[in-house]
């Protein structure tokens, strides 16, 4: 089995792995960090959504083993180190952008980088890039009111991440 | 004025934090010391006898603890169905036995044949592929005309398929009969529900676990009802009495239904745990969800609509195969019945109703409630109905509603129910307004100019909710009841612990039940911490499902709260050397009335444990107090939808353009929660119109077994939604005058977005498209009318 | 997934040697693949990762042509001044296949050597008349490339290293999604070349990307959807499913085509 170092919120990790181990199986079973989940089989649920190397990336339908060497976020990543919530991470609350939480972690993921790439988007264009989430249970409607709260916030000078 | 906190506030939720960081714990999450895993071999036929199972090799495999097969299951009683519906002749449903794991036959595709525990998830499926299994195959019972004329059965003890053949009201169908053939016009409309999944984003996962030392099982599954798990495994399948079987529903990705009931899976991994002495946990992938979970809806309708010369309805009858797939599920029979008949007056004064309702089993898989159970169908059908009787009478649609409305309460319908309260026509007129349909010629020119179609479609929708008086459900064939139980724990230092038999999976009730409590209490929110989920935590419970937490959960919380605020009066007139008939509560304050002497409620929390001088033949130490809250009625929530489309002739392709609806819950206790309920429905009940459908073929195979093939609603397919409820009339018996807003969206959306279709066609002279309004039928549909429109 | 070993060789002569393993498939951004291995229906022993390989990666334009590496990311290539600039309907197709996620991970020459029916991409190399180089040294055409569903000119262990696409006048890419996958129901890239017209359709076909020849004679004796009209593409070998029958997918092939023309300008 191929060992792989990889860097998960900050924190250098060796682990061996099988050729099939997926990251996201890596994430959750190898190193206890379940917030990331899986809602599908098809690449498409969006809820195992991670960056890798600072982009979106779904850790079900990547190898663990091709994660060798990168800088991977996921959703524990993501707060200050004292606990404080991101931006992104506070409008989802503030807007009521979450239910059952499940596809949360994925969403807070997405739309994070999505304010990286678009400090400005539009209601349209959030809708067409969460394209890859999939959310059962808020009508995805504060979820993108959460989207536009955050960018907003953001322009007002706030940083994206927490720390 | 908004309110900061308590009842009416929109207080941010205390759950979210935990999921916007990774720290919820779903059952998936849960890991034991030693646990294996279990893969379940399925069946890829719809049908057929298994003529041998061969697991020598799966066993030699690597990593394998055990293989199962029936046989292993022998002195283990099947998956209980928990609701008898009995037939018109008077006979009990047919109810034939679901095995844990498939007994000689198979009867669905994902029908489950083997069960392999493995040391891992990869062993498991490995070692699974080694089972030869000889399935000779019998011909698919797929479409239920076909399944009720003869041939194939499902099973022997329904040569005919049939389940149950359920007329209601009995008496009614002479006078009904009578009342159309004499009509001045009846509308006419056949229409098929759509079969849907249920697809709560997180997969269904149990995990089983068994303590030698005090004999103790322990289920921890992604559940909406724990206690109601407990009992029908325990009692039913596999034998263990309640204080030995713990189950734990701990955070639970969504359910819709879809996790109410009690599923095999559960059973084998409880049973399995202690066969192989290991924790063995189940988690389902979606594939696997697909043939697996109960799917919803699935009903083959024909409605026919008496109206007088004014467009009165005089009468209104359907009949309705309804699809129970392969097994009964839980509660499978109730839904086309008693969630279903007794809801077909809907917001109408239609004086006659007679339905037939035929339970069908087919080579699927179980069909059961999702988000709405029978009462998204009863207002599909009737709203559809009535929008086609307007088109044909050339009545406003808005109009023949109106004329047609209930409008004096209490009001007892035709078909069993009595409403407390409601007032359609106020419902009607927000969402007019709200929907600016004065505006929509002008709005239908816009488009038109670019060569597009625009609709405009209405639908009003009541539902029965709070599920349901005990006494009610039990003359109609519940085999439980349906209260719910709340205990209220004040401790010594004034915090309180909350536990509720309701379960919250993405309803926030850890928020709004803190608001309640709070609100009674005059105490911050945050000294209340709401327990639920743990059989071994909370009392009892019947569970979430039915839009019954906060009407019927929240009573029994409320019940409990009430019994503490009497019981801490007495401790503090005890204190205050009053009377307890002078002391008064409020805002967290005792008080002698009349006088300065009060006090704090921190006092005389702390004084209820710490008894001295208490005069204890009449005062028992302690602030603790249960409830069990058993409703009066059903609620009835009631709104009006508005949805404004535009269609593509060349493509088909319908774009939703605004959705608004009106709803009255009765009053709101977090109004931010209650939107976000609805805005969910919506989704699901324009999914159900626009996209998602569950096709089998004619050989019983899935074709929509995965994201692939199964559309899910996108941000991308959605418009923003407007969303009001202000139009309020409260719940006339229980005590906070609450409704139900969790089925809402996904019941009155449906026949909106396809009225709002049929509206934006109508020069093409179609009278109705079976949903989903994929492009491709919407397409067909335009294609087959043109010649004739080009004729006119 | 059945176990299998992976490599991530460092060069391309790596990767070639190692695709010469028995059972030996190359994995490029794995949108597609490793959901395939996930529902067990391809047992691959060796798994040759290309993704790390820097010759494979990059888009510049070359001349006529715009030349994009076999492992250049579709977020990429939707990002990349010189796709947007030469063949901005190519950048379009790119910043429009799967979500964000998937773009991130997902390569022109995974998608061109998978074929499959319903990909954006072999629509836009069909009709721009590509060339597909690979790593035994050949340059294929794209009316050799691709060879029905799933099927194409590669021989064994042979990769794609890059696609040449010529630059037209102008070029247009009409995708009509499938409700469910969101891939193209139908799909339809029209590009204009000073020497004529070529209209690819895929998402349609039972024999993978296809070319529509009677719109490309009509468009390039007037390019405009004028000259479209009365043209029905045959409904015979389309493919039905739930979500649109042969006839629908050839309307929709007539209708996208059109539309194609009009939004070229």
């Amino acid at each position: 089995m191929p060992g792989i170092t990889v860097t998960v919120n900050g924190k250098t990790v060796t682990r061996e792995v099988e050729g099939r181990t997926l990251l996201v199986q890596l994430l959750r079973e190898e190193l206890g960090l379940t917030g990331t989940h899986v809602g599908c089989d098809t690449s498409q649920c969006g809820a195992c959504l991670v960056h890798v190397n600072g982009e979106s990336v779904k850790s079900c339908t990547m190898l663990a083993a091709a994660a060798d060497g990168a800088q991977v976020t996921t959703i524990e990543g993501v707060a200050g180190r004292d606990g404080t919530m991101s931006v992104v991470q506070a409008a989802f609350q503030e807007h009521h952008g979450l239910q059952c939480g499940f596809c949360t972690p994925g969403m807070v993921m997405s739309v994070t980088d999505l304010l990286r790439v678009n400090a400005s988007p539009s209601e349209t264009e959030v809708r067409e890039w969460l394209e890859g989430n999939i959310c059962r249970c808020t009508g995805y409607h504060n979820i993108v009111k959460a989207a536009l709260a955050a960018a907003e916030t953001l322009r007002a000078g706030q940083p994206l991440a927490a720390e | 004025m908004a309110k900061d906190f308590g009842i009416g506030a929109s207080s941010k939720r205390r759950e979210d934090k935990r999921f916007l960081t990774g720290k919820g714990r779903y059952t998936d999450d849960m890991n034991k010391a030693g646990q294996a895993y279990v893969h379940f071999l399925r069946s890829d036929m719809a049908h057929g006898r298994i003529a041998s199972i061969d697991v020598s090799a799966a066993e030699a495999a690597p990593g394998v603890l055990k293989v199962f097969t029936a046989k292993d299951f022998e002195a283990v009683g099947g998956v209980p169905c928990g609701w008898q519906v009995t037939d018109k002749n008077g006979e009990p449903m047919k109810e034939p036995k679901h095995p844990i794991l498939a007994e000689g036959r198979v009867r669905h595709v994902g029908d489950p044949i083997a069960a392999v525990v493995a040391e891992t998830r990869a062993h498991a499926r490995d070692a699974a592929e080694l089972i030869e299994v000889e399935l000779e195959e019998l011909p698919a019972v797929v479409d239920m005309r076909a399944a009720l004329s003869g041939g194939q059965s499902v099973h022997d003890e329904a040569p005919d398929n049939l389940c149950y053949d359920w007329d209601f009201p009995a008496e009614s169908k002479d006078a009904v009969d009578e009342a159309i053939r004499n009509a001045h016009h009846v509308t006419v409309l056949e229409l098929r529900n759509n079969r849907l999944v249920a697809n709560p984003m997180e997969p269904r996962c149990a995990l089983g676990e068994y303590d030698e030392a005090d004999d103790m099982h322990t289920l921890w599954t992604t559940s909406q009802n724990p206690h109601v798990i407990r009992l029908l495994m325990g009692a039913f399948v596999l034998g263990i009495p309640e204080h030995k079987l713990r189950v734990v529903a701990p955070d639970v990705g969504g359910g819709f239904g879809s996790k109410i009931y009690h599923y095999a899976e559960e059973a084998f991994v409880t049973f399995a745990a202690k066969v192989v002495g290991r924790p063995v946990k189940w988690t389902s992938d979606r594939a696997e969800a697909f043939m697996s979970d109960a799917h919803g809806r699935d009903h083959v309708c024909k409605v026919e609509l008496a109206m007088d010369a004014e467009g009165n309805f005089l009468a209104l009858r359907s009949t309705t195969l309804a699809n129970m797939g392969a097994y009964l599920s839980t509660f499978a029979p109730c839904i086309p019945t008693w969630l279903h008949g007794t809801l077909l007056a809907g917001n109408y004064k239609t004086p006659l109703i007679f339905t037939n309702v035929k339970a069908v089993f087919t080579n699927t898989v179980p069909v059961d409630a999702y988000r709405g159970a029978g009462r998204p169908e009863a207002t599909y059908l009737i709203e559809r109905t009535v929008d086609k009787a307007a088109r044909e009478m050339g009545i406003d649609p808005a109009e023949l509603r109106r004329r047609n409305f209930i409008t004096q309460f209490p009001y007892q319908t035709p078909v069993a129910v009595e409403y407390d309260s409601g007032n359609y026509n106020a419902t009607l007129d927000k969402v007019l307004d709200a929907s600016d349909r004065a505006g929509f010629a002008a709005r239908k020119a816009e488009s038109a100019s670019r060569g597009k179609l625009r609709g405009f479609g209405l639908a009003h929708y009541i539902e029965a909710c709070g599920i349901a008086p005990s006494s009610l459900v039990g003359a109609l064939g519940a085999r439980a009841g349906l209260y719910e139980a709340a205990t209220v724990r004040v401790n010594p230092t004034g915090s309180i612990s909350v536990f509720t038999g309701s379960h919250s999976h993405g309803q926030g009730h850890e928020t709004t039940f803190a608001q309640v409590v709070a609100d009674m209490l005059g105490v911050p929110e945050d000294s209340i911490d709401i327990v639920h989920g743990d059989t071994n935590r909370v009392p009892f419970g019947m569970g979430t499902y039915g839009s019954r937490s906060l009407a019927v959960g929240g009573s029994a919380i409320v019940k409990s709260v009430d019994k503490i605020i009497a019981k801490a009066k007495k401790i503090a007139a005890h204190l205050l050397e009053a009377s307890e008939t002078d002391i008064t509560f409020e805002n967290g304050q005792f008080s002698v009335q009349g006088t300065d002497r009060s006090l704090a409620w921190g006092e005389v929390c702390l004084a209820a444990y710490v008894p001295h001088k208490y005069p204890i033949e009449t005062l028992e130490p302690g602030l603790e107090e249960t409830s069990f809250y058993d409703p009066a009625n059903f609620t009835y929530p009631s709104g009006a939808y508005a949805c404004e489309v535009e269609v593509d002739p060349e493509t088909g392709k319908v774009t939703v353009l605004s959705f608004t609806a009106a709803d009255d819950f009765g009053n709101v206790v977090n109004p931010m929660i209650v939107e976000g309920q609805v805005h969910g429905g919506l989704a699901q009940g324009l999914g159900q119109a626009l996209m998602e459908g569950c096709v089998y073929d004619e050989n019983g195979q899935l074709i929509t077994a995965s994201f692939m093939d199964y559309a899910m609603p996108l941000a991308k397919d959605l418009p923003s939604f407007v969303v009001d409820n202000s139009a309020c009339t409260p719940c006339t018996h229980n005590p906070l005058g609450v409704k139900g807003c969790g089925e809402a969206g996904a019941i009155g959306s449906p026949p909106a977005l396809v009225n709002a279709v049929l509206d934006a066609l109508s020069d093409y002279g179609i009278a109705h498209i079976d949903m989903p309004l994929t492009p491709s039928k919407v397409w067909a549909a335009i294609d087959a009318a043109r010649p004739a429109a080009a004729a006119e | 997934m059945y176990n299998f070993e992976y490599l991530r060789p460092r060069s391309l002569a790596e990767a070639v040697e190692a695709m010469k393993g028995e059972d030996a498939q190359a994995l490029s951004g794995g949108q597609t693949l490793i959901p395939t291995l996930k529902a067990r229906l391809a047992q691959p022993s060796v798994l040759v990762d290309l993704t790390g390989l820097a010759e494979l990666k990059g888009v510049s334009r070359m001349g006529d042509v715009l030349a994009i590496g076999a492992a250049t990311r579709h977020a990429d290539v939707a990002a990349s001044a010189a796709a947007r600039a030469a063949i901005p309907a190519v950048a379009a197709l790119a910043g429009n296949i799967g979500d964000p996620a998937v773009r991130n991970r997902g390569t022109i020459g995974g998608s061109i050597a998978n074929n499959d029916p319903a990909a954006c991409y072999p629509s836009a190399a069909l009709a721009l008349g590509a060339t597909i180089h690979t790593s035994a040294g050949r340059a294929i055409g794209a009316d050799d490339f691709f060879q029905g569903m799933f099927e194409t000119a590669l021989d064994e262990g042979e990769l794609v290293t890059r696609v040449d696409l010529p630059i037209p006048m102008a070029a247009n890419y009409q995708k009509f999604e499938q409700p469910a996958s969101r891939f193209a129901l139908v799909g339809v890239f029209v590009a204009r070349f000073a020497g004529g017209v070529r209209v690819a359709i895929t998402g349609a076909s039972e024999s993978g990307v296809t070319r529509w020849e009677a719109a490309e004679a009509a468009l390039t004796s007037s390019f405009s959807a004028e000259a479209l009209s009365g043209l029905a593409f045959p409904a015979d070998g389309l493919i039905g499913d739930i979500y649109g029958t042969p006839a629908y997918r050839a309307h929709l092939i007539a209708v996208l085509t059109r539309r194609a023309v009009q939004a070229c300008g």
